[in-house]
């Protein structure tokens, strides 16, 4: 800018006069919640409704030979005790396939096990009854005559040629095979100066959502209409689906989702026993409610994780990383989960390993195999933990290798700031990043020479702490290239349609959805703030398929940056449209004008002229008084979707400092630290919470979670006394920085946060505990859970 | 002898029902009374989303039986806000984002209010530890930990106030 | 899940009480935290549940004869705000913050806890280690049963069927009572892995009467008695050495490790013991 040119400088869309844009503003619907008087599927009750409980398989792999139900069906307030084969006739079953994931197979699911049952806990029959307790009871009665079958539940042992397929019409028990090989792996293998080479094994968990998974379906046959009521993270996605596996025309299904108590993937997928409520609704013509108890969530709520990854990383002494070589093996369950596939969690890992760095050599092979233990599929920040782990903990191990600080290693190597756009080996594309810059903020955040310095004084003492990081990248704001180019009915654009009530009040509704990350409060700023109403004026409308527009919900953190950006345009448009009719009013030029405050403005001068409550009596009461040929039209709907990059990554960067008591083997943790690059910040706070949560989350897969099993495909720890999840005492503070590269590809530029937390949390926890065991010479841990059993195996100490 | 007649005040409210003796406590609150504002989460003890106050103490209404708050005096999260004995918490959860999904927040808020009952400021450890027992997964905990820790410091300042 | 159907009886007095535990399939509910639990999982199904809540005079605790007893029906939350048991009981103050939570500890009870002898609970390890006893009362009248004979097996007691639990008596602490307690589990509030409830006579110079009882390690609390031998003649390494635990496997940890453990927490119990005034 010339010193002469006395032109104000350009705002950003984003200037807005009172901006919400950056702010950390209470989320508006809070009250309700604080009060106990939110409205979770688990609370619906509709007249006449029944409650629906399963038969469930006790074995993992069994032929069911008969079911006899006459004692069940005669037992106090049973409605109807319906198999497998009956409710066929009114449901048909789904494959969880994809055409982008090549070669990805699986067998027909169906909504109640037909003649063979696969994994257990898999429902065998349903029995409907006036209450729960009842239909309880009557499940006692039903006897099924099971011949059980082998169980497959290794999954190193799932393709060999003496295994049993599981499903002899397909061939064999691999679901998805990939395999990628870029750049010249051997040569620089064999070019490092040292090579580390491990095995990572991470342990199958499940997300523990604090309400169950909730259903209640609504068949009303006047109206040939089905509303379900269900804690669905993606209301138009379940409303193609029940619409077409019920041989109905998606207008006649409504799906609403109001509060739900918590979600983190596990209420995006379609489950068995969710379709066959709806589907017994349709037979019964009545209500049928289904809430998944917490002993059966474990044994039904998909599972995630379970892999296997052999891994080498070279490197030279000068601290290049030469190459990165994966082998990936996961089991996953008796079925690829519907519609979503339990392909994409391994597809995310090849996809994801090295992503950070510049080395462009890299090789790896992933393979997903079927095996008799419960389902499997996508869970908050999908392959991502497994990725940075496996990512991350090669590069500590080679850093420690060669003798090099870990954060100089990661200097060297971390794709400059300055060197977008850019491209990963495997092929991620990758508009502006900034790991050198999170690298630094987190290095001063922690204070990380200090906490060396502490280290090292407390080693002297026989106390042993350890320091660990993990870079990472992370997916958020997908385009059609995750779901849609592979046939799914999965949107990846969203709409918000704002509207103006007769008081001059705001309702929009959007197609994200709510499970309490915010999405609500990041489309009421974003409205707030493009219209120019005081945030108290908007009144957000989610989950509801017959209201909303056409939307994709809330997954792979797309809610504020696509749902966002639909609620910021749409804010724009109906802004314009209301200072048309303000400027016919005011016989000004629209352009001349603003909305401030609720207020129609002189935009130069910011002189008041015409309330907006005004203008809506105006419009809606008094029409009769506007110009000729003015037509107000006080609603303005607008859509989005990413075009320019299939992905908006972020990226970030976590540390944990941590002491390991080697007497007990027990971790605590002190202290944890995340610095994440998520583009525009709409509110810092949200952010923040959700890096904290799945930060935590994290922790959990680090320390504390497992889902086990024995070898003939039995969960032995199935309840919350067993399955440790992480409770307040054992969690550390979390400390949050930013850095903020918008991403142009919308007008807010914000990229989503929900993930990365959980992404970067494993890896470093790991890396912090090889770290603090570094002098006693322990072997490294590379197997998740880190369980006190074996840190003290890795000290030799058991 | 598997229904049984009981008498006793819900938030206040004189209630009188007859409970099958099985049904739990959190159950006949949610259905038979219609506040739903109690959750279940795992009935078996352990989540905390349950926690209600019987005779002013937090329990699990999971694991107690309606049939044994015969003559007792419920509160439930509706009835500690409607009253305005947690206003300041709430707040606060709602200044800080200290819920989320909202779920684990009436238990939650019962058992952080049990905590500040026992006066004096807790550190940050003793607030942990207090709701250990409260399962969050959404929070991370961190929030509500800050929440907690700035309703104490505002509540004993007020009292150092009002003893003067 | 639901609890299967069963009949609900509120008993008025102890002998009430024990009369319904004559009936087929009964079940005696007190704080309920354990059985109401097993009961919504459907792993146990009684026809009828005895109430023992609103008898009079089972929740009160007295110092008597060199005793402290505790009343069955007193509560975990009770037994943590009473002096008496603060002063005269000191590994059970010790012991009450470690089980389960508030809300938790606000209706289970001590008699429960006992009578339930669940292998991971503190209290059955610290009467245990007390040399403490049960009172019972039956159809025939009420006996006492000393703690030594009175867990047999997992979850198996020498209650008879028709017995309820009444109170709980340890000798009361005096100036040459030393307590040691230390627990380890994977957070706060869980069943532990391993723990060791311990008490002991100090003079100053060294320990007598020396017990050590360990919970987690087995289906009943165990006595390390060759241990204590060797911490009475004073040297903890010997102790250690001595130990002769063999805990099975579970899903928290295996017997390898918690034996691993339970050396450890020997250590840090005698120190206690050794630095400890009660």
């Amino acid at each position: 800018m010339k010193i002469t040119d006395d032109s104000p400088p350009v705002l950003s869309a984003l200037d807005r006069p009172n901006s919400y844009i950056g702010r950390s503003v209470p989320r508006p619907n809070l009250q309700r919640l604080t009060q106990g008087r939110g409205q979770y599927v688990s609370d619906v009750t509709l007249p006449r409704m029944a409650h629906v409980a399963f038969v469930r398989s006790p074995h993992a792999h069994a032929r069911i030979k008969s079911i006899k139900v006459d004692a069940a069906k005669k037992a106090p307030g049973v409605i109807a005790v319906i198999t497998g084969a009956e409710l066929a006739k009114v449901m048909t079953p789904w494959v969880g396939v994809l055409t982008h994931l090549k070669g990805l197979k699986s067998a027909p699911q169906a909504p109640i096990a037909v003649e063979r049952a696969c994994w257990q806990g898999e429902a065998v029959a349903a029995v409907v009854a006036r209450t729960r307790a009842q239909a309880e009871d009557a499940c006692e009665l039903v006897e099924v005559n099971y011949e059980p079958l082998p169980a497959l539940t290794d999954p190193e042992t799932a393709l060999d040629a003496k295994t049993p397929v599981i499903h002899p019409s397909i061939a064999d028990n691999l679901c998805f095979e990939r395999k990628l090989d870029v750049g010249k792996v051997d040569e620089a293998l064999a070019s490092s100066d040292a090579v580390v080479e491990t095995t990572f094994l991470f342990g199958r968990h499940t997300g523990v959502t604090t309400e169950p998974r909730s259903i209640v379906a609504d068949w009303n046959v006047g109206e040939q209409k089905m509303t379900v009521y269900q804690g669905t993270q993606a209301p138009h996605m379940m409303q193609n689906l029940f619409a077409k596996h019920l041989g109905l025309a998606e207008h006649q299904v409504r799906v609403i989702t109001k509060d739900v108590g918590g979600s983190f993937g596990i209420k995006v997928h379609t489950y068995a026993d969710e379709m066959a409520t709806v589907a017994l609704s349709k037979l019964l013509k009545r209500p049928v409610k289904f809430v998944a108890d917490r002993i059966e969530s474990f044994v039904t709520d998909i599972h995630a994780r379970d892999h296997r990854v052999k891994a080498k990383i070279g490197v030279r002494q000068d601290g290049t990383i030469t190459a990165f070589e994966i082998d990936d093996l996961t089991g996953i369950g008796p079925y690829s989960v519907y519609p979503r596939t339990s392909g994409i969690e391994a597809n995310q890992v090849v996809n994801l390993v090295g992503g950070p760095y510049t080395c462009p050599n890299y090789r790896a092979q992933a393979r997903v195999v079927f095996t008799n233990k419960n389902v499997m599929c996508q869970y908050r920040a999908v392959g991502h933990p497994l990725a940075v782990a496996v990512t991350e903990g090669l590069v500590e191990l080679a850093a420690a290798k060669i003798g090099m600080d870990p954060l100089e290693l990661r200097r060297r190597n971390l794709i400059a700031d300055d060197a977008y756009p850019a491209q990963s080996a495997a092929g991620l594309k990758f508009e502006k990043l900034s790991h050198h810059e999170s690298l630094a903020h987190l290095d001063s955040l922690m204070n990380y020479a200090g906490l060396r310095a502490e280290q090292k004084k407390l080693r002297e003492q026989g106390i042993y702490r350890g320091i660990g990081f993990a870079s990472f990248i992370e997916v958020t704001n997908p385009s059609a290239a995750f779901y849609g180019v592979g046939g799914a009915k999965i949107t990846s654009q969203d709409g918000a349609t704002v509207k103006l009530d007769a008081q001059g009040a705001l309702i929009v509704a959007t197609g994200v959805t709510e499970q309490g990350q915010g999405a609500e409060a990041v489309v009421a700023q974003c409205v707030a703030t493009a219209f120019g109403v005081p945030l108290e004026r908007v009144r957000v409308i989610t989950g509801d398929t017959d209201v909303t527009p056409y939307g994709g919900g809330t997954w792979a953190s797309r809610a504020a940056g696509i749902g966002g950006e639909a609620a910021w345009q749409a804010g724009k448009a109906l802004r314009a449209n209301v200072l048309a009719v303000a400027g016919a009013m005011l016989q000004a030029k629209p352009e001349t004008l603003d909305i401030r405050n609720g207020v129609v403005v002189d935009a130069a001068s910011g002189t008041e002229r015409l309330p907006l409550e005004e203008l809506a009596r105006v419009a809606y009461f008094r029409p009769d008084t506007l110009p000729a040929g003015i037509q107000a039209e006080l609603v303005a709907t607008r859509h989005y979707v990413p075009r320019a990059w299939p992905f908006a990554f972020t990226n970030g960067v976590q540390a944990s400092y941590l002491e390991v008591d080697t007497d007990t083997g027990f971790v605590k943790l002190l202290k944890h630290w995340c610095v994440e690059d998520c583009g525009t910040i709409i509110n810092p706070q949200l952010v923040d919470e959700q890096i904290r949560g799945g930060i935590v989350q994290g922790i959990g897969a680090a320390l504390f979670e497992q889902c086990l099993y024995d070898e003939r495909g039995q969960m032995l720890n199935g309840n919350m006394a067993d399955y440790l999840v992480p409770m307040a005492a054992e969690m550390p503070d979390i400390e949050c920085g930013h850095v903020v590269s918008p991403t142009a590809d919308s007008e807010l530029g914000a990229k989503g946060a929900g993930e990365a937390g959980t992404a970067g949390a494993p890896a470093c926890v790991m890396n912090a505990i090889n770290d603090a065991l570094r002098p006693l010479h322990a072997a490294p841990l590379t197997d998740m859970p880190f369980t006190p059993g074996k840190i003290l195996r890795a000290l030799g100490k058991v | 002898m598997n229904e049984i007649d009981i008498a006793l005040t819900v938030n206040g409210e004189p209630i009188s029902e007859r409970v099958e003796a099985r049904k739990t406590l959190v159950d006949f609150l949610r259905e038979d009374l219609g506040l739903t504002g109690s959750h279940v989460g795992c009935e078996h003890g352990v989540c905390g989303a349950c926690t209600v106050r019987v005779n002013g103490a937090i329990v699990r209404g999971c694991l107690m039986l309606a049939v044994q708050c015969d003559g007792t005096i419920i509160e439930t999260i509706e009835g500690l806000s409607d009253s305005g004995e947690v206003a300041d918490l709430q707040a606060a959860f709602e200044q800080r984002n200290a819920l989320q999904c909202g779920y684990c927040t009436p238990g939650m808020i019962a058992a952080a209010q049990d905590l500040l009952n026992r006066g004096g400021v807790p550190s940050r450890d003793q607030i942990r530890e207090h709701l250990s027992g409260n399962y969050c997964r959404c929070t991370g905990y961190h929030a509500i930990v800050d929440a907690v820790e700035s309703v104490a410091q505002e509540r004993n300042k007020a009292r150092a106030g009002a003893k003067r | 899940m639901k609890p299967a159907p069963f009949a609900y009886k509120r008993a008025r007095s102890t002998e009430e009480a024990v009369a319904l535990l004559g009936e087929k399939d009964a079940r005696l509910l007190a704080g309920g935290q354990s059985l109401i639990a097993t009961l919504n999982m459907r792993l146990s199904a009684p026809a009828l549940l005895i109430d023992i809540n609103r008898i009079d005079g089972l929740d009160g605790t007295a110092h008597k004869d060199g005793m402290i007893e505790i009343g069955a029906l007193t509560r975990h939350a009770a037994a943590e705000r009473s002096n008496v048991i603060a002063q005269h009981a000191p590994l059970i103050a010790r012991a009450l913050p470690h089980i389960g939570h508030p809300a938790i500890r606000n209706r289970g009870t001590l008699g429960g806890s006992i009578a339930f002898a669940d292998p991971a609970a503190e209290l059955p390890a610290c009467l245990l280690a007390l040399d403490g006893e049960v009172e019972a009362a039956g159809p025939k009248g009420k006996r006492s049963i000393k703690a030594k004979v009175f867990f047999k097996g997992l979850f198996e007691t020498a209650l008879a069927p028709n017995e309820m639990l009444t109170a709980i008596r340890v000798p009361a602490a005096d100036a040459q009572t030393r307590t040691g307690f230390a627990e380890l589990a994977r957070r706060h509030g869980d069943y532990a892995i391993v723990g060791l409830a311990a008490s002991a006579r100090g003079d100053g110079k060294g320990l007598t009467d020396v017990r050590l009882a360990y919970f987690g390690v087995g289906a009943t609390p165990v006595r390390a008695t060759k241990a204590e031998a060797a911490l009475a003649s004073g040297n903890v390494d010997a102790a250690i050495a001595a130990l002769d635990l063999d805990p099975p496997d579970d899903v928290q940890a295996t017997g390898a490790v918690k034996k691993h453990l339970a050396a450890v927490l020997l250590r840090r119990v005698a120190k206690q013991l050794m630095e400890t005034q009660r």
